[in-house]
């Protein structure tokens, strides 16, 4: 019996009796992040980092759960597990487990480059690696960080002179803390929808160090907001919500803007190819680093990865999950969610 | 090259035309001015033959980058284009060379269009090494062409007219016809009044809105002139100093293709532009467009098509006689000069005049309208008498009023991602029809779904998808669509053994089920009654 079984529930670990990510409600879920396609409603029980907790709860509401810090190890009916950073956002991990001298690695969400806030990923060592492949493809070449948040400071920098507020666009969980420290540099006079302040409200009650940022509500007089910058979800685009920042200029924060027609389409006035994935060489590095000898590539470019590592002579199969849709379709999520 | 780089960002970047407008009419004004003159040339079509192949392009990729052809393939399918796909698969730049103006770029390429392979790779690949991410897309669209940054003909003409403050039809006109970006310079194009007075040199097409709803609005019927709107090939014919020039709407020279216009072309004055359709006719009757198909694209002309394929010109409109121009008066008085000018001539075959409709009142005329697809024809035009012949798609004078198209629904059984602002999302459908218990392919459609239907689809496609041949995947058959389509024609290439003209999806039927679909039989039908 392998240690990670694939259900329609989610990936069950049969052994400890436990589920990771979830997809429907089970007894006991483990979870890599707080994202809402891997951190769903109804399950009885969850385990996840600390700082992944207060996030979990904002969004759940009441649940049982326990956290843990990375690396602390907590054993479920003999079977061993820990949390290892992913990167991928605050809290994020890969969760390790362990049973009868067999490892297992499944990476959750992950990016290889340190962004400053989210903890830098570790390479950890398995038998077995699942990995995600949102930008499992060749084409996605990110640039470091460093040069995005220049560009991204130079681009507000512009809107400033021409007398117009940046709004940008960003998930509210992950992307709209990381951009901050591309936007301090430049301006203190930040709003955030409501939808983002209240995670960022989360965040910094728990302890979390992120700059002061006020939120956007109707009675702010709409000269406060010039030349301020602005963050919103996705859904705010081209809604009447974003009337009061007249005249504006917008850009996307997403590592889908690598491709021109994928930014095209969103129809905002610039597109930043910043994304909190790994790109390519980022996951090839890190599977390479885990030493598995057996990869499950889950949502994203899956058919192309695993094809690419069976010819390179690492066994790996494609595994259909319920994940990536945060990242892929949330262009049009409500912003009042 | 920097410069038309920023140029080509800042258009597939902007929202608005206005943005555009300005970006275009800034690099008019300020750019290096050789390169404005091929800037013109390559947005209205006048790229130079293309010296490499695309199978180069992408086989010198591969070698550079040390990808497998499948992965390749994976990237090109997920990008949807193949120029920005090696942009983004070549590594960063090695050495940082001088701005070299865009004119360079292009003269290099035409020089290599007759040296051998060898000379070609080895200057590709050196630029590959030189350029930024955006300059090397850019220089890559250069060989491959198709920008498709929504720079319309009229947004060009309009950029240029604010850089140079010249009018914009006057715009228009200098820069339609037969010009030599290699050899002509920016002031002779525009500035000069003698540098560019060829003999061949067309008007501007004027092109009419289409007419939503009833024609009641426009007025008293007997201010408009109505004829039956054509379904061939736009054209204009140009006979000066004795010789004679057919261009197409979208400014190709088509003369040679067809040589069915000697047969009259001595009879018809110097100095003399006639606009009207190429169209395929038999004993002066319209054939099908599926006729003209079987001419388009071929460069000799066998005995054979000229018999089955024979191809007529509709005169509609007279813009220049005697040698003037005449567009600025009246439709009527054109037309009238027109009639003469044909009846002199209407001996001869494979020239005749559009005719005008004759109608009393607008329910005659809608009624006359419902015969259009028995004469080969998509609708009306309907022409404001006293109006002038305009420059490009303006307002008010001329109406096409077109008829509803033919509809057929239809399962969607394949899908592909698309292009342009489409990358990476399942946009390009092929859709069948049920014959007994079976399904058959029968059309291709890719537009007609709003942005939020297509990731709705794309969505249904990713979870739904059942087999991967190459970048298409089959479908699980459940998504209705309503085809709609202008024309049907017998076709022994198509597995259904029809043909359909202008297919797009007219809408998403989520009320009906896929057994609810429209037949074979249907489609034979349709191609009973109006596949003549």
């Amino acid at each position: 019996m392998a240690l990670i079984t694939f259900t329609d529930q989610g990936l069950f670990c049969e052994a400890g009796q436990f589920y990771i990510d979830p997809w429907r409600p089970v007894d006991h879920a483990v979870i890599t992040h707080a994202h809402s396609d891997h951190a769903r409603w109804g399950s009885g029980h969850y385990l996840c980092h600390h700082d992944t907790l207060p996030i979990l709860r904002l969004r759940l509401g009441t649940i049982q759960a326990q956290s843990v810090a990375w690396g602390d190890p907590v054993y479920k009916n003999g079977v061993k597990i820990s949390l290892h950073p992913a990167g991928h956002i605050i809290g994020s991990s890969q969760i390790r487990i362990e049973y009868k001298g067999e490892v297992y690695v499944v990476s959750g969400d992950y990016k290889t480059e340190p962004d400053g806030i989210s903890g830098s990923f570790e390479p950890v060592r398995c038998h077995t690696f699942l990995t995600e492949s949102t930008f499992a493809l060749p084409i996605y070449q990110w640039e470091p960080q460093e040069t995005m948040f220049n560009k991204l400071g130079q681009w507000i920098t512009r809107n400033q002179q021409e007398g117009k507020t940046s709004v940008l666009i960003a998930y509210s969980l992950g992307k709209a803390q990381r951009i901050l420290q591309a936007i301090t540099p430049v301006t203190q006079n930040i709003f955030v929808h409501g939808a983002i302040w209240n995670t960022h409200k989360t965040l910094q009650d728990h302890g979390i160090h992120l700059p002061d940022v006020q939120r956007v509500t109707p009675d702010i007089p709409k000269e406060k907001f010039k030349s301020s910058v602005v963050i919103a979800p996705p859904g705010a685009i081209e809604s009447s919500w974003m009337k009061r920042f007249q005249p504006f200029s917008t850009a996307v924060c997403s590592g889908w803007m690598q491709v021109r027609g994928n930014f095209r389409r969103n129809n905002t006035d610039a597109g930043f190819a910043v994304s909190d994935h790994a790109d390519w060489k980022g996951i090839l590095s890190a599977i390479e680093a885990t030493g598995a000898t057996k990869v499950f590539v889950t949502h994203g470019f899956q058919s192309v990865l695993s094809r690419y590592l069976n010819e390179k002579g690492i066994e790996a199969a494609e595994v259909k999950t319920a994940y990536g849709e945060e990242e892929t379709t949330s262009l049009t999520e409500n912003p009042d969610e | 090259m920097k410069a038309f780089a920023t140029l080509v960002h800042l258009l597939g970047n902007a929202t608005g035309t206005l943005e555009k407008l300005h970006a275009l009419s800034h690099y008019f004004s300020t750019a290096d001015p050789k390169d404005r003159v091929w800037v013109i040339a390559i947005f209205s079509g006048r790229r130079p033959k293309r010296a490499i192949s695309t199978t180069q392009l992408k086989q010198w990729c591969i070698e550079s980058t040390d990808l497998q052809e499948w992965l390749f393939e994976e990237c090109y399918h997920t990008v949807g284009d193949l120029a920005e796909t090696i942009g983004l698969l070549l590594p960063p730049p090695s050495s940082n060379t001088e701005n070299l103006p865009l004119h360079y770029y292009i003269e290099r390429l035409i020089q290599l269009q007759n040296e051998e392979d060898k000379q070609k790779k080895k200057f590709i690949i050196e630029v590959w090494q030189e350029l930024g991410k955006d300059e090397l897309f850019v220089f890559n669209k250069l060989i491959t062409g198709g920008f498709r940054i929504g720079v319309s003909q009229k947004m060009m003409v309009n950029a240029l007219a604010k850089a140079t403050a010249l009018d914009a039809s006057l715009v228009a006109h200098k820069i339609s016809g037969n010009w030599d970006p290699q050899t002509i310079s920016f002031d002779q194009l525009l500035l000069n009044d003698h540098g560019n007075n060829d003999d061949s040199k067309p008007y501007p097409f004027y092109l009419a809105h289409a007419l939503d709803g009833e024609p009641h609005d426009l007025g008293a019927p007997s201010e408009w002139q109505a004829e039956w709107k054509w379904d061939g090939i736009r054209g204009q014919i140009i006979k000066r100093n004795g010789t004679y020039y057919v261009w197409s709407r979208g400014e190709e020279l088509m003369t040679d293709k067809f040589p069915e216009y000697n047969s009259f072309i001595d009879s018809i004055p110097d100095g003399t532009v006639l606009d009207g359709e190429i169209l395929p006719a038999k004993d002066g009757q319209p054939l099908s467009f599926s006729v003209l198909q079987t001419r388009i694209g071929r460069k000799t002309i066998t005995k054979k098509q000229l018999v089955e394929a024979p191809i007529a010109f509709f005169a509609y409109d007279l813009l220049e006689w005697k040698g003037k121009d005449i567009r600025h008066i009246a439709t009527a008085e054109r037309r009238a000069l027109l009639e003469d000018l044909i009846t002199s001539i209407q001996h001869l075959p494979n020239i005749f005049i559009s005719p005008s409709i004759l109608f009393n009142n607008w329910d005659e005329l809608i009624s006359i309208r419902e015969n259009a697809r028995e004469n080969h024809a998509e609708g009306l035009m309907l022409k404001r008498k006293k109006g002038p012949y305009q420059v490009g798609r303006k307002t008010g004078d001329w109406w096409k009023w077109k008829i509803d198209p033919l509809t057929i629904d239809a399962v969607m059984i394949y899908a592909q991602k698309g292009h342009g602002r489409r990358s990476n999302l399942y946009t390009d459908y092929t859709f069948a029809v049920k014959d007994g218990d079976k399904l058959v392919s029968f059309t291709k459609a890719y537009s007609g779904l709003t942005d939020k239907e297509f990731a709705q689809v794309d969505a249904f496609v990713k979870k739904n998808s059942i087999e991967k041949f190459g970048p298409v995947r089959t479908v699980k058959p459940e998504l209705v669509f309503e085809i709609a389509f202008e024309g049907i024609a017998a076709s022994s290439r198509h597995k259904s053994g029809v043909a359909l003209r202008f297919p797009r999806i007219n809408r998403w039927r989520t009320d009906k089920k896929p057994d609810e679909i429209n037949t074979l039989d249907d489609l034979k039908q349709l191609l009973a009654v109006y596949g003549k």
